[in-house]
């Protein structure tokens, strides 16, 4: 009795969770309606027998259970196999037929749609747009370098034109169908929006693809949903469906790979010059003054120190009102007019001679190395920061401005612009740091770490041993 | 018909005299059964506390500082591979098939016992490697359990060091152990049956443990290849799967290889993997439905026919685990079909379970409850498999959550009620004693309810398009905050089945030194198994002479017979007529 | 993938011939009573078992290797595979290894006439070729390294060592079975249980000679 009971409050439940909870498809926003029809028509089919099969055997355990006469004797009986057979065969074939009937349009894209390139790597996303000649360059990983992110082929004339985005954020214009053609840098990740609908898998070798018509303007997250490594939950970009003319003056604003080449080496001699506006808070040699909040600016790369000098400049970084610190700083970068003057005083602050900054901070190192498992994956095994990540160097800079860009960065006061490129993987990742005390840890872990030039050489050596 | 039996022809049955003889190095396939059974369900218990781990994290994120994102992805991969191989596969093939096999058939032993022995201990050898890797540095990979390339070997995944080359090792031993006790179980089913036991009176329990080993020794080279080529690609640098790529801003030095090369190898192993674990289900829970509900199994011609075409079919469906790897996409039709089909004999088991319940005489004992809650929860788990495999459908669910909830409903928590409803039935056998019918009861329940309230709310988030496999979710905004009281919610009932499992062994040891002494035959079942003269059975099974068989394994409630059952072995002149 | 569809389809028809052959139709219900034995009449000379045994392992071999083969097809299509020159040793190795095949064949036919003699001198013919088959293949190895074809260096290099890797160690377990049954042999034992070992050395061999052919003719013609 029991038995018959629970068992059909699980069926009720179960109908019942269906139409009352409040999780169902995501609002479409794409032309893929069809799928959604056809899991409707999974949904009736395998709810009919779902429902059936379950209330028939409620029927069974409450009528046939400790029965006083026998059970029957009936070995089989080929007449209702074959029935019931024949009818699984027929629910089988509903809904195999419109789903083969939709996978044949979505393997073939429509000759009109316009191609857009998604470009992932670990744990990020970048895009290229083909130029004037509607096409897009051709690319090897081969070609693949700090000036030249996208691995574009430079011989390749239909390559120059090609706008690169280097954001997570993309535009597409509404009621054009578009294929994505997917293309990973290392391993595999998965281009999903679930407003979309479909998704498909990166590769690295190959080019997949995938099409849609995007029906509805908006913002859409995009998710990497194949396991990618430990960053792969924060893997995170974003679609904007915009109307034409919002695209078409989007995409005006993006930069062609020719663009991005033909720029001048950065000269720091004017760097120096400008320079000097910085000196007054971080110091004559870039080593920071902590009364006066400036970190240590010395041995960090060339393009993290532009990038974080733009974010600043953009209202990227330094606009959270709780970031008061940040704000002091903000406002420098009018001294600093365009690209090209933040580009020299980049340059001229990462050849600066570098010393290790002095201990301030105290904590358990020991606790510190568990957490920084976690940050090695970007940031190296000794802190020496990996360019291609956008992970800067961490051993030998200023720890008290290391723990509080990671309580910055926890509590959403950095990184949770949505354009910061990395701040969002960073603000996932300083989760981990449970309370002030954790943090204090894991920098003093950091603080053991050799000096940067230490460092060097024990990378050389690690190199050297390598080979 | 074709087999000799053994023991029969001369040879003498060596029996072991020490206590190391009988209980550690031991050739009885019931001693390396309960070997093979307590090193699953140990290892199988460590793989639970990794899943409450997981759950700790997502059920309340930055609460707990031990867990952090490269744990998270070890903890993923070792609980997906340990449930999978080290314990349903060892539990049903090594620890069912080898108690089962020898004693449903009339054999006295498996056919070749040294090598039964050895293949437990290399097992053991397997679990233990696997465990090592939680002690080396950089802990276990984190590539997910089916260790796709190139992650699985290049920087960014936990565990690229020692952990993925001792994954890769114990799975190759895995497969050694494997092999050696799978060559036995066919062996001995095709060559080892007693007198009159012909094929189809085989109990349903050994078809589907002797289909599922069959499958296995065809598939599992499928994972041997795969791991010996990536073990290459990762130590000597080959370039089998790992592609030319860009990996924390440095070029490798790998050219060509094909990563979705290595899914094909995986999934020609994963997906029969998945019938290597369902078949042996289907095969016992037939045998405990038909014993408890006094009936004979209904249609058991198209059964054993469904699980040799289950079997068959099982091998030209695997690449709808693949629909959006990024394979040739025209593969998609061809996949789709073969994958739905296959839903036809499944179909047909689901009814025929029910349709012998029909006009039974259903004893709603323990056992019956677990064969019970099987049906409910692989009918669920098996209609959501139709979403999955239907290609265009399984473009939006493929990753989420969705496919979270299918396949823990229909390989997670369907087979481990069945091995829950097997033990329970089969334990006066093993132990002589008799278990507790609450405890078993309250395990049941909580089980049922706990684990359908983790898993139903989890195929909505699918729906959502939750993604799978994410350490937090938050910045996203087309999750509602609602879907995080789900995650809190279903934490606590994985909490709850968690703890659950601690009435299943408290009942275990408790009725193993205090049960009551249990009857040689308190099921009233029909066959071999329970007309041993001992209880529980000796080395070599039967004694002095070998039993015959005379009939099928199904004649329960045989009009005209005094009895609700005959068993196996008795001849029809013997069988007592009713008044 | 089509190499171990193949296969596969074969074992499958294997199988339900078998299972045909044995009455998988039948209604069981109806045929209560004993059972004739020995209907079929299978041979008691030879322990059946043991024969079985080795007929399912080499299946579980046979599918490695197929699934090698399955994968060195999909892999060749790929635009980075350079063929290598297979040495011209190889020829003179399949010699070898035919004459150690040829070995076991004569030990298995003198088991037959229980002729201890020709037992131990085909073991040793087979023993020595097959280990002689082994070096060779070492030394093709070497060969291949001395010109610049490393295992690394292209998938079509890699895959031969494999190849060859893998057969030789399909070979050298054989060759423990020899070496114990030789053991035994020497020391006495019963021709009886001896002429067991034999054929199933016998049929191992034969086995793994075609294996052999197989993979050769694989290399040589891509």
């Amino acid at each position: 009795m029991l038995l018959a009971v629970v068992l059909l409050l699980l069926v009720v439940g179960t109908v019942a969770f269906h139409f009352l909870s409040p999780w169902w498809f995501t609002p479409l926003a794409s032309n893929w309606g069809t799928i959604d029809l056809t899991i409707l028509i999974t949904f009736w089919v395998t709810g009919v027998v779902f429902i059936a099969v379950n209330l028939f055997l409620i029927y069974c355990v409450l009528k046939f259970r400790n029965r006083t006469e026998r059970a029957d004797y009936e070995p089989e009986n080929t007449k209702l196999e074959v029935g019931l057979t024949v009818i699984t065969a027929i629910g089988v074939a509903a809904m195999l037929a419109p789903g083969l009937f939709v996978w044949g349009q979505f393997i073939d894209p429509p000759d009109e749609a316009w191609e857009l390139e998604a470009l992932g790597q670990q744990w990020r996303w970048m895009y290229r747009l083909p130029g004037e000649d509607g096409e897009l360059g051709t690319t090897d990983p081969g070609f693949i370098s700090a000036d030249n992110p996208f691995g574009i082929n430079p011989h390749d004339e239909r390559g120059q034109d090609d706008l690169l985005v280097s954001s997570s954020e993309v535009h597409i214009p509404v009621d054009r169908p578009v294929t994505f053609l997917l293309r990973s840098k290392d391993v595999l990740h998965n281009f999903a929006v679930a407003q979309f609908r479909v998704k498909m898998d990166l590769v690295p070798g190959l080019v997949t693809y995938m099409w849609l018509t995007p029906t509805e303007t908006g913002t859409y997250d995009i998710l990497c949903e194949e396991l990618c490594g430990v960053g792969h939950f924060a893997m995170r970009g974003r679609v904007v469906v915009d109307s034409q003319e919002d695209f078409d003056a989007w995409s005006a604003q993006q930069v062609t790979f020719a663009e991005t080449q033909a720029l001048p080496p950065p000269d720091p001699t004017i760097g120096q010059a400008l320079y000097g506006t910085c000196m007054a808070c971080h110091g004559v040699d870039g080593s920071g003054v902590e009364q006066l909040n400036a970190p240590k600016i010395t041995g960090l790369d060339e393009a993290y120190i532009a990038h974080q000098l733009t974010n600043f400049k953009k209202g990227i970084r330094g606009a959270n009102e709780e970031d008061k610190y940040g704000q002091t700083m903000a406002p420098m970068m009018a001294l600093l007019p365009d690209d090209a003057s933040i580009r020299h005083v980049s340059a001229y602050v990462a050849g600066l001679p570098d010393e290790q900054a002095a201990t301030t901070i105290e904590g358990d190192a020991e606790m510190g190395k568990r957490y920084y498992v976690t940050c090695e994956q970007c940031h190296g095994d000794i802190g020496q920061g990996i360019p291609a990540m956008g992970a800067p160097r961490l051993s030998g800079q200023s720890d008290w401005y290391l723990v509080r860009q990671l309580f910055n960065f926890k509590h959403g006061i950095r990184g949770a612009h949505p354009d910061d490129l990395y701040g969002f993987q960073m603000g996932a990742m300083a989760r981990i740091f449970r309370d002030q005390q954790s943090m204090f840890d894991v920098v003093a872990y950091i603080n053991t770490m050799p000096s940067p030039a230490e460092g060097e050489n024990q990378i050389a050596s690690l190199e050297l041993n390598q080979e | 018909m074709a087999y000799v039996p053994i023991a029969d022809r001369g040879q003498e049955m060596s029996h072991p005299h020490s206590w190391v003889t009988k209980y550690v190095w031991s050739q009885d396939h019931k001693v390396i059964a309960i070997q093979y059974s307590i090193t699953a369900i140990a290892v199988g218990v460590v793989a639970m506390v990794l899943s409450g781990l997981m759950r700790l994290q997502l059920g309340f994120p930055d609460t707990f500082s031990f867990i952090d994102p490269n744990q998270y992805y070890q903890f993923v991969t070792m609980h997906g591979m340990i449930m999978v191989i080290y314990l349903l596969t060892a539990l049903f093939l090594g620890g069912f098939g080898n108690y089962l096999i020898p004693l449903m058939c009339g054999a006295r032993d498996m056919v070749f016992p040294y090598m039964n022995m050895l293949s437990y201990w290399v097992y053991l050898l397997s679990v233990l490697i696997l465990m090592a890797s939680f002690f080396v540095p950089g802990g276990p990979t984190g590539a997910g359990w089916t260790l796709y390339p190139p992650q699985a070997i290049a920087q960014g995944t936990p565990g690229i060091g020692a952990g993925i080359l001792l994954m890769l090792i114990s799975l190759g031993v895995f497969i050694v152990a494997f092999t050696m006790g799978g060559l036995n179980y066919v062996t001995t089913v095709l060559q080892a049956r007693t007198h009159g036991m012909t094929l189809m009176r085989m109990p349903l329990s050994v078809w589907g443990i002797f289909t599922a080993t069959v499958l296995g020794l065809l598939a599992f080279p499928a994972l041997l290849v795969s791991a010996i080529m990536m073990t290459l690609d990762n130590l000597i640098g080959t370039s089998f799967f790992m592609p030319a790529m860009v990996s924390m801003g440095e070029l490798n030095e790998h050219e060509g290889g094909s990563p979705v090369l290595f899914q094909h190898l995986f999934w020609f192993f994963g997906h029969p993997e998945v019938y290597i674990v369902a078949l042996p289900a289907f095969g016992i829970v037939s045998d405990l439905i038909s014993t408890h509900a006094r009936k004979n199994i209904f249609g058991y011609r198209m059964m054993v026919w469904a699980i040799v075409g289950i079997g068959a079919l099982s091998f030209i469906v695997w690449a709808h685990h693949m629909y959006v790897s990024g394979m040739n996409p025209y593969f998609g039709f061809f996949f789709a079909t073969t994958t739905l089909i296959i839903a036809v004999p499944t179909a047909i088991k689901v009814y025929n379970w029910v349709l012998t319940l029909w006009r039974g005489n259903l004893q709603l004992n323990v056992p019956m409850l677990f064969a019970i809650g099987f049906i409910f929860t692989f009918t669920h788990g098996g209609l959501t498999g139709l979403f999955l495999g239907n290609v265009v459908v399984d473009l939006p669910l493929s990753d989420t959550y969705f496919v979270v909830g299918h396949f823990h409903m229909v390989m997670g928590v369907s087979p481990v009620l069945v091995l829950f409803g097997a033990i329970y039935h089969w334990f006066p056998k093993i132990t002589g004693k008799m278990f507790s019918e609450t405890l078993g009861k309250w395990h049941f329940w909580l089980t049922l309810l706990g684990t359908y309230s983790i898993y139903l709310p989890m195929h909505y988030l699918g729906f959502l398009g939750v993604p799978r496999r994410y350490f937090a979710f938050d910045g996203t905004d087309f999750i509602p905050a609602s879907a995080e009281a789900a995650n809190v919610s279903i934490t606590v009932a994985a909490l709850i089945v968690a703890a659950t499992q601690i009435l299943f062994f408290i009942n275990v040891i408790y009725s193993l030194f205090y049960g009551k002494k249990a009857d040689p035959n308190p099921w009233g079942a029909t066959t071999l198994e329970w007309q041993t003269p001992q209880n529980p059975p000796e080395h070599g099974n039967w004694g002095d002479e070998l039993p015959r068989v005379y009939r099928w394994a199904y004649d329960y409630s045989v009009p005209g017979a005094k009895q609700d059952f005959i068993p196996q072995n008795v001849p029809p002149e013997a069988v007592e007529k009713a008044e | 993938m089509e190499t171990i569809l193949l296969f596969i389809a074969a074992a499958i028809v294997t199988c339900l011939t078998y299972l045909w052959r044995n009455q998988i139709t039948e209604k069981p219900w109806l045929t209560a009573g004993a059972i004739e034995d020995d209907a079929s009449g299978v041979s008691d000379e030879i322990d059946p078992a043991a024969r079985t045994g080795l007929m399912v392992f080499l299946a579980v071999v046979t599918s490695v290797f197929a699934l090698f083969i399955s994968a060195y097809f999909l892999r060749m299509e790929l635009n980075d595979w350079r063929p290598l020159p297979e040495p011209g040793l190889l020829w003179v190795n399949t010699l070898l290894l035919f004459i150690g095949s040829f070995g076991m064949q004569a030990a298995w036919n003198a088991a037959r006439r229980e002729d201890k003699r020709g037992i131990q001198n085909g073991l040793l013919i087979a023993g020595a070729f097959t280990l002689a088959f082994i070096g060779g293949q070492l030394w093709a190895w070497q060969l291949l390294s001395d010109s610049g074809y490393f295992v690394y260096s292209n998938p079509a290099n890699a895959f031969f060592f494999v190849f060859t890797g893998l057969h030789a160690i399909h070979l050298l377990g054989g060759l423990w079975v020899w070496l114990t049954t030789t053991h035994r042999l020497w020391s006495g034992a019963h021709l009886e249980t001896v002429g067991l070992r034999v054929e199933l050395c016998k049929t191992y061999w034969h086995y793994l000679l075609i294996v052999w052919l197989v993979l050769f003719a694989l290399l040589l013609s891509t």
